[in-house]
């Protein structure tokens, strides 16, 4: 049952991905990622992820993409204009994306040693009280340093979309 | 012939999973001329390492996997901010979104 689950959120991700790529509306291209992003948050769930789930559907699903949507409807962006490739790019830029993947999955199964399997319901350690309890005592001084970065960040948002006053 | 009762997934699977999805990301930046395409592909780029991270704590049965992806979910939320307000001001200076146009760095 896991399996065929995973098969299926799996497949989802993989297609929306490809679809991602091959689009050539941005907005459908947007609409792919919210897919990816929906179907990984299922899997982080099968992991046992339950707070990384959350805050996957609502800061990426959420925030980040319809952000991203925000953007592309006041730009007004429309068909993306196809200009010729170099003609080895366009022939071989396919196969050896597809070598680079099965060069990837041969090194990640001859190296690592025989693991276990994972099961639906077999990790503890994802709930937010385990997550918030490791974030405020190990790992405090780079969460602290995380809000600087999101002031920064603000303001540099701010800086560079302002209107010029004169 | 019974069909074997399958328990869970094997680990693997995970690993080339985020494989594929990086790899999908790095051919759309590579690929696309759209630059709000392109940062997306970026953003498909940084789930995949996620996927990574929550798939290896799972293995080590500790949780500072998560935290570390909730800390790339909290980075990606802040350079999606600046990114898309640099994109703003890119097409307000040059009403372009393609990424061919936008090369005063370039030589």
């Amino acid at each position: 049952m896991d399996q065929i689950l995973f098969l299926i959120f799996a497949g989802i991700a993989v297609l929306c991905g490809i679809n991602l790529v091959v689009q050539h509306q941005p907005i459908s291209s947007a609409l792919s990622l919210v897919g990816v992003m929906g179907a990984l948050a299922l899997i982080y769930l099968q992991l046992g992820g339950e707070f990384i789930a959350a805050a996957q559907l609502i800061v990426y699903a959420g925030a980040i993409m319809v952000l991203f949507i925000f953007v592309i409807m006041l730009l007004n962006a429309g068909k993306e204009r196809t200009a010729p490739r170099r003609l080895w790019v366009h022939w071989a830029g396919v196969p050896l994306l597809f070598v680079f993947i099965a060069l990837m999955a041969y090194v990640v199964q001859k190296i690592l040693p025989p693991s276990g399997e994972v099961e639906f319901g077999t990790y503890p350690l994802g709930t937010a009280e385990a997550i918030g309890t490791k974030l405020f005592t190990t790992y405090l001084l780079p969460f602290e340093v995380t809000s600087v970065l999101i002031l920064i960040a603000i303001v540099g948002a701010i800086v560079l979309a302002r209107k010029e006053v004169e | 012939m019974p069909i074997p009762l399958v328990t869970g997934v094997p680990f693997s699977w995970y690993l080339i999973l985020s494989a594929i999805l990086f790899a999908l990301g790095v051919a759309g930046f590579l690929f696309r001329r759209n630059i709000i395409t392109v940062f997306m592909s970026i953003e498909l780029m940084l789930n995949a390492v996620n996927l990574s991270f929550i798939a290896f704590s799972h293995q080590l049965k500790q949780n500072d996997g998560h935290i570390f992806s909730f800390f790339v979910m909290v980075v990606a939320a802040a350079e999606a901010a600046v990114g898309l307000a640099i994109i703003l001001t890119i097409f307000k200076n040059r009403q372009t979104l393609e990424i061919d146009e936008v090369s005063t760095l370039k030589n």
